[in-house]
């Protein structure tokens, strides 16, 4: 007989499908974090005098703060000195279309399953694809822009659509928010942006594919999405980092609006290369993600599968400001080997009649520690709010870890706040009991794991959630206790 | 089918089985009986595998093949069944979803492709009535929640959907009440058949008023101490095993 033991190691071993680099000849600044290095990325984006001053004023609060202590797993020493703020592929003139994109980055995002080839993409997805610190190609422009909705690298609506990028930047994430917040406001590089026009139904999918390549860099993208009145958008990222052995930032910042009636949906699969089975390398994905429920009847909702990364730290939010203006929150950790996350979510009831629903599943194996972090906070003037969170962990062998900290501020005597919360075990006599009827460990173990994420995965768009399903069941391939 | 010999095994460092023989034959149906404790369980576990047992001698032959070196999914595929005594819950799997599964799995094994969907509900279908199984129960997560009773039954239903060669039912008619006993042991009656072999495991002879055994055994403290047909069930319904342990300790003395 196998024992679990062996099995545990098992998974440990095996590779990141992700982990290969690409050769290709890049724009690398040298290490290093002063006001020099945000000069030179800004005029590298030719970028006007406003958004200069932005980010000096985000790299002055940036050197006030300090890092948190409050978090639930120890800090690992950063140097911010030695990360390079900006590493692009080099090209050699301005790209007119897709044609003119280096074919081996092509090749690249081809590997990782995105092809941004029109003909070969997904159809229904529009896809923007950011490598390193600049986006190389957004599909399915010319067709988006026929309805009005603009999907675009974020360093090109800086370009075209200054007016919608001053009035939106930072409003939703100030600079001074937090300290990778800050950090992000001083030196972010690129990411994307979305606006959709007023009663416009976004008829297709929109995906950012975030790749970190170069060695020592920091990815700090920005991504602001705008949902004009009567607006509807669905959008999903994903992400994959090579393997290395020593750890990469990833401190990213989301900003979603949602006007009067409007809704957006953003799903998130994170896969970003979780180190190896000793804890060596893996990306820290330490990012502000927060929305904001502006209109009345406006909706947000964020739905996350995490499964990558050696620390993941985040807790995208929605602020409920407009009555009766809803926010939600689905995700899926899953922690294996020495990988940490402490993740969760904000909502915060300021209108009248808001509602929020939290779903929360974690997954630990291995040595994997994982925090489920909430706050619901009810405003004085959100009269009759409603939240519903129910927070379930699921616990793979004996040497993980599992904690929830929910709090509930509540200023308001008509809110009605529900919390529910459940550990579970996968058990031997469980895998015995399925292997007895044929079904093999590894099966028997995705079985039960999928049955337990069924709700959140049913809020991703159906080829994202097949997606999902495969990369949790690879993730915990052999991890039975 | 089967051959056990001389099987030994222990669970913690403790013998539980001390030298079982048992020889099952295509068609046949063996009742085990033997008072609480004395490795009824542990020998249904041995045989599907549970690795919590280390077997320290003895051996076992299903089909011409050495049962203790397949893994305990290999087992099943090859056509050994447990219907557990106390079947576990599997939150958030839905009954359905399992049995679609273990089939495909069992299926692939012997190189066969997967049923589809409308072949899968059909057999689902016909299966649910032999052993009159409530279709409400089907797509709720499996066992979780369920009686005593439904959870019995659902081992019988996944019997005849799963269709061994060879079934092991552990105590399935305690918890039953009278009509749910009757109604399962009709359903094994029906499955019955030439090519299959039953070893059910009882304390209570009014089980195999309804199914007839071919065979009795008698197992205690890890041995089968005796064999008969179906009358010994009647007599240690009236005797109790006081008489059998007697007999054993007169035997054991000489
Ligand atoms: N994991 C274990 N650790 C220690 N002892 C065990 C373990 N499993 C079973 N045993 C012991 O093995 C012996 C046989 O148990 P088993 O369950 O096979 O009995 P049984 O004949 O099925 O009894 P019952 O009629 O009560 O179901 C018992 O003494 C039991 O306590
Ligand atoms: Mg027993």
């Amino acid at each position: 007989m196998i024992n679990s033991n062996e099995i545990i190691d098992d998974i440990a071993n095996k590779e990141y499908e992700f982990g290969f680099t690409t050769d290709i000849e890049m724009d690398i600044a040298p290490p290093g974090l002063n006001e020099d290095i945000i000069r030179f990325i800004s005029a590298k984006k030719n970028e006007p005098e406003w958004l200069l001053e932005w980010r000096l004023k985000g790299f002055a609060a940036f050197k006030k703060m300090e890092f948190p202590k409050w978090q639930h797993f120890e800090m690992p020493a950063l140097d911010l000195q030695a990360v390079s703020y900006y590493a692009a592929p080099r090209k050699k003139k301005q790209l007119n279309s897709l044609d003119e994109v280096d074919p081996e980055l092509l090749a690249t995002f081809e590997k990782l399953g995105i092809p941004l080839n029109e003909q070969k993409a997904l159809t229904g997805v529009a896809v923007d694809a950011v490598f390193d610190s600049v986006s190389v190609a957004t599909t399915f422009k010319g067709k988006l822009k026929e309805m009005g909705v603009i999907f675009c690298s974020f360093g090109e609506a800086v370009q075209e659509h200054p007016e919608l990028v001053k009035k939106y930047l930072g409003s939703v994430v100030p600079h001074t928010d937090n300290i990778f917040a800050a950090l992000n406001s001083a030196v972010f590089s690129d990411g994307s942006f979305v606006y959709i026009p007023k009663g416009v139904r976004c008829p297709m999918e929109l995906s950012t594919y975030f790749r970190i390549n170069a060695q020592n860099t920091g990815q700090f993208e920005r991504t602001l999405i705008i949902a004009d009145d009567n607006s509807y958008v669905s959008y999903l990222e994903g992400c994959t980092a090579p393997m290395r052995d020593e750890n990469q930032l990833h401190a990213a910042v989301v900003e979603l609006v949602a006007l009067e009636h409007a809704e957006i949906k953003y799903s998130t699969v994170q896969n970003w290369y979780p180190g190896d089975k000793d804890g060596k390398g893996g990306i820290y994905n330490f990012v502000t993600k927060r929305g904001i429920c502006k209109g009345a009847a406006s909706k947000i909702s964020w739905t996350q599968v995490e499964t990558g990364s050696a620390i993941t730290w985040k807790y995208p939010s929605v602020i409920l400001q407009g009555d009766h203006s809803e926010g939600e929150f689905y995700s899926v950790a899953v922690v294996r080997n020495k990988q940490i996350a402490d993740t969760g979510t904000k909502i915060h009831h300021i209108g009248k009649g808001t509602k929020s629903r939290i779903i929360s599943k974690g997954i630990s194996a291995g040595h994997g520690d994982n925090s489920y972090r909430g706050l619901v906070s009810v405003g004085p003037r959100a009269d009759n709010a409603r939240n519903f969170t129910q927070c379930d962990s699921l616990l793979i062998g004996n040497q993980c870890g599992s904690h929830t900290f929910p709090y509930i501020e509540s200023r308001n005597k008509s809110a009605m706040i529900e919390h529910e919360a459940t550990t579970s075990k996968i058990g031997e006599d469980q895998i015995f009991y399925l292997n007895q009827r044929g079904i093999d460990s590894e099966k028997a173990v995705a079985l039960i794991v999928n049955g337990y994420v069924k709700e959140v995965l049913n809020q991703l768009p159906m080829e994202f959630a097949v997606e999902a399903q495969k990369l949790l069941s690879i993730t915990l391939e052999g991890s039975v206790g | 089918m089967l051959t056990i010999k001389n099987l030994h095994a222990e669970v913690e460092g403790k013998k539980i089985l001390k030298g079982i023989n048992l020889e099952i034959n295509k068609g046949e149906m063996h009742a085990i009986m033997g008072p609480n404790g004395s490795g009824k369980s542990s020998l249904a576990s041995v045989l599907a595998g549970r690795d919590n047992y280390t077997v320290t001698e003895g051996e076992v032959w299903f089909n011409g093949k050495n049962l203790l070196d397949l893994s305990p999914e290999d087992r099943a595929r090859e056509g050994v069944f447990l219907a557990f005594q106390y079947p576990v819950e599997i939150p958030g799997v839905s009954n359905l979803n399992f049995l679609k599964t273990a089939l495909n799995e069992i299926r692939a094994y012997k190189g066969l492709p997967a049923l589809e969907a409308r072949e899968f509900l059909k057999l689902t279908k016909e299966k649910q009535q032999l052993v009159d199984f409530h279709s409400n129960l089907m797509n709720r997560s499996l066992n979780e929640g369920f009686s005593g009773g439904e959870k019995k039954r659902n081992e019988i239903f996944q019997l005849a959907m799963l269709d061994p060669q060879l079934a092991i039912l552990d105590e399935t008619d305690s918890g039953l009440d009278i009509d749910a006993l009757r109604i399962v042991s009709s359903g094994v009656n029906k499955l019955r058949d030439a090519e299959k072999s039953f070893v059910v495991i009882t304390h209570y002879q009014r089980l195999l008023e309804y199914i007839i055994p071919d065979f009795v055994h008698v197992l205690y403290n890890g041995r089968i101490i005796k064999t008969g047909t179906k009358e010994l069930a009647l007599e240690l319904e009236e005797r109790g095993y006081d008489w059998l342990k007697e007999e054993l300790h007169l035997k054991e003395s000489v």
